[in-house]
């Protein structure tokens, strides 16, 4: 038994180093099964906690345009939270279970989602920011070794990259505006920069995971690297749009061709982590409020779904 | 949906009394699905389930779509140079011309539910036939919508019929979102003066003719909830005149926000 596990096992080494897809049905080993539930899960739980904060602002969004953007941009946020919750329903999770533990607190979500959004000009900062932050992530992952897993994700930023371009676009425009709009688009800079570079991460060497998830190629690039590639692509659009970034260590490397930065407060990182940001307790609040509101209707749909099975057998 | 901007057409010419009708109806086919859209976007994150957050997050969107596309016709044809913007952030709640109904607040899921029929029904008939009416800008804007509202007419039936034929809590929550809601029908096909000037003139349809097929729809659904029609129920009206409920201020104070707080800046 052991010779031929560990000839499945480097058989299915063989095929990731090939850069083969992993089907559902196909043997894989509980560590990988588990490793992708929990990133898959984890992945769907921040699409559905993330339109919390900017689904706080349709209602107030500036302009009938931009409300129908972002009323556009947060329903394809619940597409993706389906097309993932199905993905990780290949792997053997339930959606029951998974919304359990993310109910419960065993399972996590992107910690951006528990910063709020103070301002118009906020919205704009999830859009170019956490969401340029989400796509560095997510390109990766369109070439990840589980196939259902990746093809959702080549959908998924298509439309990442759309809901960048709009939020790029409204701080451009607040950019360009009037003085109070300047200053709204650099106060919520100010709060959303540091959160952002947070989202790839603890660093390489406190991410115990990294080094398996490359190994199976869920992973591609480690946390410290996507970090450095955002500072280096973001540094520049915050110039063009007039916005000081909120670092004073931040300077060209010209040796290494590319941007020193400071330390992101690791601190605030794991508080945030361990559920003691300031709108933790809501966004979960809601999100459970949501769950128990709505078993009612559930059940109400699925008692009449066998009132009809009955009907139509009888 | 993407408003339906046919710019480059000439507008209509009318009868002074007919031009003036037209706008306060158009302004009152905006502010309706503008103000029901905005009820519906505050499920957006908070719905039973994640398939219906989208399903309300859709139709709001849809309606939305409505709303710029006869605000955008209606700012046109005022010709003072205000925009769909200053038209929906700009006027004060005595000027909302949506109908009670739509201006209710979410309640649960039933009351949603409740309301949405109620107007799905009405929206989808009166489209169907608008569609047909000489007003090319207004019909084009139906043929679009009409597409939508049909599928909107079908979600909150399916719903009306589930929630009816579902569990015992179902049907005692749909209950209550009738008795609360029921009395806010009878404005959406009880003609305005303005309405009833663009029906003289052949713009709009007559009420009366819509009734039978809604009436037919509504006896279906309800058969099919195995819910009893509600009988002797007053009615309350004045939405369309701009005489509303208390819930509207809330609403436009939220809605009107950024505007009102940062007047005359682009966004």
């Amino acid at each position: 038994m052991e010779t031929l596990e560990l000839t499945q096992e480097e058989q299915f080494q063989a095929r990731i180093d090939a850069d083969e897809r992993i089907e559902p049905k196909d043997w894989m080993p509980d560590a990988y099964r588990k490793t992708l539930i929990r990133q898959i899960s984890q992945h769907a739980h921040s699409e559905l906690v993330g339109m919390l904060p900017e689904g706080n602002w349709i209602t107030r969004a500036p302009s009938l345009k931009r409300k129908a953007i972002l009323l556009a941009k947060v329903q394809d946020e619940a597409g993706h939270g389906l097309y993932l919750y199905s993905a990780a329903e290949t792997l053997g999770a339930s959606r029951d279970q998974m919304l359990a533990d993310l109910h419960s607190g065993k399972a996590k979500y992107s910690s951006i989602f528990n910063y709020p959004t103070l301002s118009w000009a906020d919205i704009g900062c999830v859009g170019w920011l956490v969401d340029g932050a989400a796509i560095l992530n997510q390109v990766p992952l369109c070439r990840t070794s589980y196939g259902p897993y990746a093809r959702a994700m080549v959908r998924v930023c298509k439309e990442e990259s759309f809901h960048q371009r709009q939020g790029f676009e409204i701080m451009q425009t607040l950019c360009e505006g009037a003085p109070e709009q300047k200053a709204m688009a650099q106060e919520a800079f100010n709060r959303w920069w540091w959160p952002t570079l947070m989202m790839f991460g603890p660093k390489d060497e406190d991410s115990p995971n990294t080094e398996r998830s490359m190994q199976w190629r869920i992973k591609r690039f480690t946390n410290d690297e996507l970090r450095q590639k955002f500072v280096d692509m973001m540094v520049p659009q915050a110039e063009f749009l007039g916005l000081q970034v909120p670092d004073k260590d931040l300077h060209w490397n010209e040796d290494k061709k590319a941007y020193d930065f400071g330390e992101v407060n690791w601190d605030e990182f794991w508080q945030v982590v361990k559920g003691n940001g300031l709108c933790n307790h809501d966004r979960l609040q809601a999100r459970v409020q949501a769950h128990e509101d709505g078993a009612w209707v559930r059940e109400a749909a699925l008692a009449h779904a066998r009132k009809r099975a009955e009907k139509a057998v009888s | 949906m993407q408003p339906v901007s046919t710019s480059t057409q000439a507008l209509p010419t009318y009868p002074p009394e007919v031009h003036v009708a037209l706008l306060t109806y158009l302004v009152q086919l905006a502010d309706t699905s503008l103000v029901l859209g905005h009820r519906l976007s505050e499920w957006c994150g908070h719905g039973p389930v994640l398939e219906q957050d989208l399903a309300l997050a859709n139709i709001a969107l849809d309606l939305l779509g409505e709303t710029r596309s006869l605000y955008q016709y209606a700012a046109e044809l005022e010709g003072q140079g205000r925009t769909e913007d200053d038209l929906a952030f700009l006027r004060p709640a005595t000027e909302y011309r949506n109908p009670l109904l739509v201006e209710q607040p979410n309640g649960d899921f039933a009351h949603t539910i409740v309301r949405q029929f109620l107007f799905d029904n009405f929206h989808y008939h009166l489209l169907q036939q608008l569609q047909h009416k000489p007003d090319e800008r207004l019909a084009a804007i139906a043929e679009k919508s009409v597409k939508e509202a049909a599928y909107h007419l079908k979600w909150s039936s399916e719903w009306m019929i589930r929630l009816g034929d579902g569990t015992e809590e179902s049907r005692q929550r749909l209950e209550k979102a009738l008795r609360t809601l029921w009395r806010y029908a009878d404005e959406l096909t009880t003609p305005t003066p303005a309405e009833q000037t663009l029906q003289t003139a052949g713009l709009l349809p007559d009420y009366a003719s819509l009734l039978p097929a809604m009436q037919a729809h509504t006896a279906r659904v309800f058969a099919d909830a195995t819910l009893p029609l509600p009988e002797g129920v007053v009615m309350q009206q004045g939405g369309k005149l701009g005489r509303h409920s208390e819930h509207l201020g809330y609403l436009l104070a939220e809605l009107q926000y950024m505007q009102r707080a940062y007047p005359g800046m682009t966004w």
